[in-house]
């Protein structure tokens, strides 16, 4: 058990997130660092190393490593219909206020990871019937993950919570409509994600690259500091139509931000709020 | 027992963790310490992932102490007790805040004891009293390692007392755990330690 004492100290994630940022050009200086010392350790653990020195030897010399570092950097652990009652809300309010004005609905999953808030929301909006009236943006930083969510097929073992989920979400029919089994997986039937586009996009450098009427990016920025997630908000502020929606995660909280008043809440128990000013 | 443990008001903060059988004795203590006890506790308490409410008002009905779901990045103030949601891990961060992860599960939990035991210890280092109580899996035991290997205080609830003891055995089995105590003996010195910081 020795090398769980393998600690690391700040001084080590420091030097590493600057070799980052100046050899890749990546800034996670301003990620939460409890998780991210623990997604280090994690790594060591993985490819057999001893130190955060012998990690960025390898990042530095390796051709390809820096990918496969982000990759397993990444939490990519989400679920199906992940908080049911928000996914009631969204079915029964925000949704329906969005097509009040409006004949078609765009959608931006920010950090979609493996593509379980997707297929959620190709759901949801199959079972409204206005499915072919969406354009469905998901973007997430890890170009390994897009491709899985892209493949949208999950092991069976998975699909039990998901059905739970969705069995809370109350929906129309049962989860299995929507998939086929083949072999130990649950592969998502391709109609229902045809209004889907993946792009690679890191919201802590990337540009804002479009608007939208609604906005989730659920448990994404729980990862980030607070000065980091003040940035990330007025990137995602700029990529919302005034009076478009976003969604954080049910403990996430824009409060301390600088621009928290541009929105109101809808609805504070399910964390979605609206953008009011520009 | 505890007039025996030698006291001091070096501590920063209490993290107490527990699963099947846990809860009890947590009202317990909660309802028994003054509303004056001026550390932090971080509790982290095995829980159903899709009851998000419920918890805090349980374990408030008898506490003169405040008990709160914190949002992620809230900061940590004296006084206050904090407890782990549900589906999310909780740890503290530098800074004097508390963060919270939806990271793969451990020990089958979320939350889970060790991510809020080891993450306490790495921000308080010897300054950091945990508690483990009664439970049914190991979660928890690498935690208190942790606080061990930081020179914090580490206390697991009495083997024969508890409910279901998997849990303070899996700690004691790995570390040389400082004190083995009764919920009475944890209550008594939890009063002690507030005394000491009352004077």
């Amino acid at each position: 058990m020795s090398y769980t004492m393998g600690e690391i100290e700040i001084t080590e994630l420091r030097k590493l997130t600057t070799f980052i940022q100046e050899k890749f050009d990546y800034n996670f200086k301003d990620y939460a660092m409890s998780s991210f010392r623990r997604r280090i350790k994690r790594m060591l653990d993985l490819y057999k190393l001893q130190t955060v020195d012998e990690l960025i030897h390898i990042l530095n010399t390796k051709e390809g490593f820096f990918e496969e570092f982000v990759s397993e950097l990444t939490v990519n652990v989400t679920e199906m219909f992940r908080d049911p009652t928000f996914w009631r809300v969204l079915r029964e309010h925000i949704i329906p206020n969005i097509m009040l004005n409006h004949n078609k609905i765009s959608i931006w999953h920010a950090g979609c990871s493996s593509g379980e808030e997707i297929v959620s929301m190709s759901i949801v909006l199959d079972e409204m019937g206005i499915l072919d009236k969406a354009k469905i943006v998901a973007t997430d930083i890890d170009r390994s993950i897009i491709a899985k969510a892209k493949e949208a097929r999950y092991p069976l073992k998975h699909m039990e919570v998901n059905r739970k989920n969705y069995l809370r979400y109350q929906g129309k029919y049962s989860l299995e409509k929507y998939y086929t089994e083949v072999g130990s997986e649950a592969v998502i039937n391709k109609a229902l994600l045809e209004n889907v586009s993946y792009r690679k996009h890191d919201l802590v450098q990337g540009s804002v690259f479009s608007k939208f009427d609604l906005v989730l990016c659920r448990n994404v920025m729980i990862y980030f500091n607070q000065t980091l997630q003040n940035q990330v908000l007025h990137r995602l502020h700029e990529s919302l139509f005034k009076y478009g929606y976003l969604v954080i995660g049910s403990k996430e909280s824009l409060i301390w931000c600088d621009i928290a008043h541009k929105f109101i809440v809808v609805n504070n128990e399910e964390k979605i709020y609206k953008k009011i000013k520009d | 027992m505890v007039k025996e443990i030698h006291l001091t008001n070096k501590y920063k903060a209490v993290v107490i963790g527990g699963s099947a059988g846990s809860f009890q004795p947590m009202v317990q203590i909660l309802s028994s310490i003054p509303r004056e006890f001026p550390l932090p506790i971080f509790l982290c308490l095995h829980r159903l992932k899709h009851v998000r409410h419920g918890f805090v008002e349980a374990l408030s009905i008898k506490s003169q102490k405040d008990i709160i779901e914190p949002m992620d990045k809230e900061s940590i103030k004296k006084g206050v007790v904090y407890l782990a949601p549900a589906n999310y891990h909780m740890a503290v961060e530098l800074g004097n805040s508390v963060s919270l992860n939806t990271e793969e599960l451990i020990n089958n939990s979320r939350p889970a004891i060790d991510i809020t035991f080891e993450s306490a210890a790495y921000v308080y280092r010897d300054k950091l009293i945990g508690i483990l109580l009664s439970g049914a899996n190991k979660d928890g035991a690498v935690g208190m390692q942790k606080i061990k290997y930081r020179k914090g205080l580490t206390i697991i609830q009495d083997i024969e007392e508890s409910m279901i003891n998997a849990m303070p055995l899996a700690a004691k089995n790995i570390v040389e755990i400082d004190y083995e105590l009764k919920v009475d003996e944890i209550i008594a010195f939890l009063l002690k330690l507030n005394k000491i910081y009352q004077q």
